[in-house]
């Protein structure tokens, strides 16, 4: 503090605090407190709003809990893998359909998260120990480009690109290797153009933590691994993997956030079959109008996925000052 | 166990760098052999290439008469320790020495009784569940030899391990690094530009210059009788003088110097012709009191006496102004000459050595 004044004068120095505490309380806490709030009371017509009526009750949050409808859950068979030989019958389940929303967001967002993962581990590596540093600035330049266009703009060329007759189906047709066009975003029990989505979305967001990670291991463990007989697995899994555990952790927390409050993608390149919990909260404000259980339904989300994260955290042994780093 | 080592005219290039030129030498089992030479030499490369980090680009690598070509890292029998060590942070001590064992897979009590016997080797018993960055840095030492010796190595290579350590702490482990290799008599290539270590350690040395040998040889000929010039000059002092032979004859001859002709012995592969200098160590020369019709004499001025202890250095301009030096063993009977007096230095003739003067020369004395 007294370093700050000594650095840049009294004048600046309040001034950059002021302005700082201004946008974290106006602008975030403040609005925030305010919804909180909001999502504790009934949502009433505006002549009843401070009237008997409009007292705190739990009823925005058990919404969530209500409403039970049959709901042909999608279980692994010929409809979901074309031609495969797992044939399950149809299992039906009467569950509340926000209830189940929520699970499957949950869901995706993980294996959007463990996909990413999968694909950045590997790019990463090559990145930090394998290419030559030389030809790193112009990699970095080509992975960072599509990061400059709107995320709106890449979903929709995604969508374009996905849809029945689009160019991927025309491509594969003309090479003969499909007879017929296919919809893409209908697989996967209907998430695969979103799980598409989401991966291309956010794959850098993986990426960065997990090359920086990377780069401050030092090359003679490696070595030292391989010297002392480890083969490539173990060399990964004892030393490459455990070092780089924090940038992974911090990677796949961000990822899954993202993933699980992007509204975006799951509206542009949805199937019939899938719904997001975003578009229910959606739905809540800018459909019914009803805020308060939009409220309540986005604070739910917020909570649970922080409990998620949490548990992960715990169980994988990651502290929350690792991820810092 | 242990394995002889044989490289055949290696060559290892780095785009167009040349690190290693034509290298063959050959190491007996259960050696305790150092590679010397100046950072940039090609050394380290050369160790990288029997580990197995690198392949060379021409010429063979043998371990105990086997071709290692297209054979990795890990699957030689080999164990590095490396500069910075390596050992893995986020392991335990005992994890760390039995990583090796882990791999083969030995099961966990074997390996922590495994474990604990190799700390007692290398004296460093009771740190097993403790993490690397809880040790000092001479225990952490102790630890990466343990962890290399774990695997039963046949061949130990040190990458210059002893050079993060302070002085008194590097002579201690230099007695400690003989004495595990006498124990375990595992052929061991020491890496080092420090030629204190690789003199006082090896059983044979190889000085090496620009990616080529200069000279394999047991410590004491590379000091008494250097190959050339560069290994003369890299290997302790010299009193160097330019000139050229006059006569020669069966060994010996007359060098020819602004300061004076020398009578004086004659180094390997030196004719009338080679290019080459002359090469007087500081110790071997005296200072002319008693035989004043000495053969050779160079008339100095004394500069500078620095009084170390167990001897004395002291140092001299002669009259073409170039700087001489003398180390005198302390005699309190017979003190060296106060700086400012005029006196004679003389040196023996079998202690002046010419040395073939190549390319290696100019190399030494720009580092």
């Amino acid at each position: 503090m007294t370093d700050l004044i000594q650095r840049y004068g009294r004048g600046l120095s309040w001034l950059s605090i002021g302005l700082t505490a201004f946008w974290l309380l106006a602008l975030v806490i403040l609005p925030y407190l305010g919804l909180f709030e909001q999502s504790f009371r009934p949502y009433l017509p505006v002549d009843e709003i401070g009237g008997p009526n409009d007292h705190y009750t739990l009823h925005n949050y058990m919404a969530l809990f209500s409403n039970p409808q049959d709901i042909t859950l999608c279980l692994p068979g010929k409809d979901t893998i074309p031609g495969s030989p797992i044939y399950l019958p149809d299992l039906v389940v009467n569950w509340p359909i926000h209830l189940y929303i929520f699970i499957l967001t949950i869901v995706y967002s993980s294996v959007v998260t463990l996909i990413v993962l999968m694909l950045c581990y590997p790019i990463a590596y090559c990145m930090a120990k394998v290419m030559d540093p030389r030809s790193l600035p112009t990699f970095f330049l080509l992975l960072v480009i599509p990061l400059w266009v709107s995320e709106l703009m890449r979903s929709f060329s995604w969508y374009i690109i996905l849809s029945l007759n689009g160019p991927l189906s025309t491509l594969l047709m003309d090479l003969g290797i499909l007879s017929a066009p296919v919809r893409w975003t209908w697989g996967l029990c209907g998430y695969s153009g979103i799980m598409v989505g989401l991966i291309y979305t956010y794959v850098l967001f993986m990426l960065f933590p997990v090359y920086n990670a990377m780069t401050s291991l030092d090359s003679n463990q490696i070595e030292a691994a391989e010297d002392l007989g480890a083969g490539w697995i173990r060399k990964h899994w004892r030393v490459i993997i455990p070092h780089c555990k924090p940038g992974i952790a911090s990677g796949s927390v961000t990822v899954f956030m993202l993933a699980a409050s992007s509204l975006l993608v799951p509206s542009l390149l949805a199937s019939p079959k899938s719904r997001w919990f975003t578009e229910v909260i959606q739905q809540w404000m800018f459909e019914s109008h009803d805020w308060n259980s939009g409220a309540a339904y986005a604070f739910l989300l917020l909570v649970v996925c922080t409990i998620f994260v949490t548990v992960m955290m715990k169980l994988f042994k990651v502290g929350l000052s690792d991820i810092a780093k | 166990m242990s394995a002889s080592v044989e490289l055949r005219s290696v060559t290892m290039d780095f785009g167009k760098y040349r690190a290693v030129d034509n290298v063959s030498v050959k190491i007996n089992p259960g050696e305790f052999f150092s590679f010397l030479g100046p950072s940039g030499c090609g050394k380290t490369t050369i160790l990288r290439m029997v580990s197995g980090f690198i392949e060379p680009t021409a010429g063979q690598v043998l371990i105990g008469d086997q071709d290692m070509r297209g054979i990795g890292p890990n699957k030689r029998p080999t164990a590095m320790i490396f500069q910075n060590l390596a050992l893995f942070p986020l392991m335990t001590v005992w994890e760390n020495i039995s990583f090796g064992l882990e791999v083969r897979g030995v099961d966990k009590t074997t390996r922590r009784a495994k474990a604990e016997e190799l700390l007692k080797l290398v004296e460093l018993p009771g740190v097993a569940d403790r993490f690397p960055s809880q040790l000092s840095g001479g225990q952490r030492q102790r630890v990466a030899i343990a962890r290399a010796l774990a695997v039963e190595p046949q061949l130990m290579l040190l990458d210059e391990p002893l050079s993060a350590l302070d002085l008194k702490l590097r002579q201690h482990m230099r007695a400690e690094l003989r004495a595990i290799q006498k124990r375990t008599n595992v052929t061991f290539i020491y890496i080092t530009h420090d030629q204190g270590e690789a003199l006082a350690m090896s059983d044979r040395v190889a000085v090496m210059s620009r990616g080529q040998i200069q000279q394999v040889d047991v410590p004491q000929k590379i000091y008494n009788t250097p190959a050339n010039g560069f290994v003369a000059s890299f290997v302790g002092e010299n009193n160097k003088f330019t000139g050229e032979l006059t006569s020669v004859s069966d060994g010996a001859g007359k060098f020819k110097t602004d300061v004076g002709e020398f009578t004086v012995t004659l180094g390997q592969g030196v004719s009338k012709e080679s290019k080459c200098r002359l090469y007087v160590r500081p110790e071997h020369i005296g200072f002319a009191g008693k035989s004043k019709s000495h053969v050779n004499a160079i008339p100095v001025t004394v500069e500078d006496v620095s009084f170390e202890g167990n001897f004395a250095v002291v140092l001299m301009r002669d009259k073409a102004g170039r700087r001489r030096s003398a180390e005198v063993r302390n005699d309190p009977m017979n003190p060296p000459p106060q700086p400012g007096t005029s006196t004679t230095i003389t040196f023996d003739p079998d202690k002046a050595l010419v040395l073939l003067d190549s390319e290696a020369v100019a190399y030494a004395e720009r580092d």
